[in-house]
């Protein structure tokens, strides 16, 4: 494979210091390693096509919010591979990851290097200030939890990202990410036995296993949006500015030409 | 300015203690350890602070700060002599300040207060609680004096009080908690697991407490360095092989097969990272750390250097 991945990491306009780690534990080793196989999968695999990646501003906080696609974080992985392996140069967009993977031996550790903290407020404020980019799904777990009949459409989004986005002044830029749904069909999910096995729920497809097949995936992205205020403002307000965000994606992923 | 350091025998007190007295302070120590080989301009007192005799110390000598550094961590002392001494003796310095003229007190605590665990930020700020105490019961002694202590701020307003809260020290010594965790040859770790570890150089830790104290802080301060490392890559840079076993594993093994003391609920601090903001103290004191994370480790690799040298992360 030609390894244009290690000097994409190189390029990263992060502050690793000698040893290749940043202030939040980020690894160039581990990203290297984890860009090598998501860039198989991104390239090969899913022939993932990315529209719109002028939108993302080259530097300084801003934050990638779009809707969930597929059982499993295969919409978060793809959009964080466009952004290293399309931009120019390359931007790492940062996940919140969710609070049970901090349990788990080895994907904890591998999910912090990679620079995806536990989704926590604290963290989401700290790497805006820090100037990053962060990817957040509005809909949560609830949305990687749709099935397949439900693929096209839009859950409840919370209200937090857009709170925070007021907080710290930053742009969000919509996205949205279809062909999961059609990768992994969700027919059903398993929150008994998740819980067993501390997850929040297995999803099951008709070969059982979530194992994405190899359908074209695509992420398409819109043009930034600011919104003005504190983060203090009342609900119905706040609401109202997630609606229009909410509207945007939902615009977006009629607009996709998966 | 008159300053006395009550636990003054501690590495970092002795460098907090050269420092002070290289500013022309004059330095009184109280610390029934001792300190053979203490400059001679150090008026020592071989005696417990929590004795009758320390209260003499404080009356007759009328020290105008205090920079109070006598409390012990949970590798060494069993839960009762810990609590004698870091929160009765804690209790007995802000007494003895508050009633002989004391001005200025500053309490040298640990960012271990915040504790270890899954949920937490991994950036602790100072208004934060203390967490996962449940887990381990050893720190509790220490997390009640540091919170005692910051009750001085509004019991006794007219003594300047700060609260500091000090991460790992690292360095040619060869003292500390970091340091007795990277003693030996092999670094024990929960399989699966890397935490950041957030330390300093001990010569930065000892000028961040001077500065401190000149800059007259108030309030409860983070006190940190650098930025953080995981910690295969500390044992790394300090020559060591990092040994990852599972956790049940290490539970039975910690303190035997050449592996440190360390008692079981710490064995969340090996699993979760504890990592502070220094960001208030750093504006309000404009304290800069000289060394940066990996020389720090380096410094006490080259003291204490072991055999082999394990790479379980590969450098760049």
């Amino acid at each position: 494979m030609p390894d244009d991945i290690a000097a994409r990491v190189d390029r990263l306009e992060l502050p690793f210091d000698a040893r290749g780690v940043d202030e939040f534990g980020v690894s160039k080793w581990h990203l290297t390693v984890a860009f090598r196989a998501l860039a198989f999968l991104y390239r090969r695999y899913f022939h993932v096509r990315a529209e719109g990646l002028e939108h993302v501003p080259p530097r300084g906080r801003a934050m990638l919010v779009g809707n969930h696609s597929g059982g499993i974080a295969l919409d978060a992985a793809m959009v964080i591979a466009s952004c290293f392996l399309e931009l120019d140069p390359p931007r790492l967009a940062q996940g919140m990851a969710e609070k049970f993977i901090n349990r788990v031996p080895f994907v904890s550790t591998w999910t912090a290097r990679c620079g995806h903290l536990t989704g926590l407020p604290e963290h989401a404020q700290r790497l805006l200030e820090s100037e990053r980019l962060l990817l957040i799904f509005p809909e949560g777990a609830r949305g990687t939890a749709k099935l397949w009949k439900d693929r096209s459409s839009l859950v409840h989004f919370g209200t937090g990202f857009m709170r925070l986005a007021l907080r710290t002044k930053s742009p969000i830029v919509p996205f949205a990410f279809l062909g999961g749904g059609d990768a992994i069909p969700t027919v059903g999910n398993l929150y008994k036995l998740g819980k067993l096995i501390g997850v929040p729920y297995l999803p099951v497809t008709p070969w059982l296993l979530p194992l994405p097949r190899p359908t074209r995936l695509s992420v398409v992205y819109g043009e930034p949006m600011r919104f003005e205020g504190s983060g203090d403002e009342e609900d119905a307000t706040v609401e109202g500015y997630v609606d229009r965000v909410k509207a945007r994606i939902a615009d977006l992923m009629q607009r996709s030409p998966a | 300015m008159k300053v006395l350091i009550p636990g003054i025998s501690g590495l970092l007190a002795r460098n907090v203690a050269r420092r002070l007295l290289a500013q022309g302070h004059e330095v009184i120590g109280i610390d029934p350890r001792g300190w053979p080989g203490a400059p001679e301009e150090i008026d020592l007192y071989p005696i417990d602070i929590r004795k009758r005799d320390a209260e003499e110390v404080f009356r007759q000598r009328r020290p105008e700060a205090v920079i109070h550094m006598a409390t012990i961590s949970a590798l060494l002392a069993d839960a009762e002599e810990r609590y004698r001494i870091n929160l009765g003796g804690t209790r007995a310095v802000f007494e003895h300040s508050a009633n002989h003229g004391v001005r200025q007190i500053l309490f040298i605590g640990r960012h271990t207060y915040y504790g270890a665990g899954p949920d937490a930020p991994l950036y602790h700020t100072e208004s934060e609680p203390p967490q996962e105490l449940g887990t381990y019961p050893e720190l509790a002694d220490l997390v009640a004096a540091d919170l005692y202590a910051a009750t001085a701020l509004w019991r006794l307003p007219a003594l300047q009080t700060a609260v500091l809260r000090v991460c790992y020290t690292l360095g040619p010594s060869g003292h500390g908690t970091l340091a007795s965790f990277l003693r030996g040859r092999f670094v024990p770790m929960v399989l699966g697991f890397d935490p950041l570890f957030h330390f300093m150089h001990e010569d930065d830790a000892a000028d961040a407490i001077v500065t401190a104290l000149s800059a007259k802080v108030r309030g409860i301060y983070n006190l940190a360095g650098p930025q953080p490392l995981p910690l295969s890559v500390i044992a790394d840079e300090a020559g060591r092989r990092a040994l990852p076993l599972p956790e049940t594993v290490l539970a039975m093994l910690v303190g035997h097969a050449g592996l440190p003391r360390l008692s079981r609920g710490a064995l969340a601090h090996v699993k979760y990272p504890i990592v502070v903001d220094a960001t208030p103290f750093r504006k309000e004191t404009g304290f800069a750390h000289r060394f940066d994370e990996l020389t720090t480790a380096r410094s006490f690799a080259d003291a204490f250097p072991a055999r082999g040298r394990a790479s379980l992360v590969p450098p760049h």
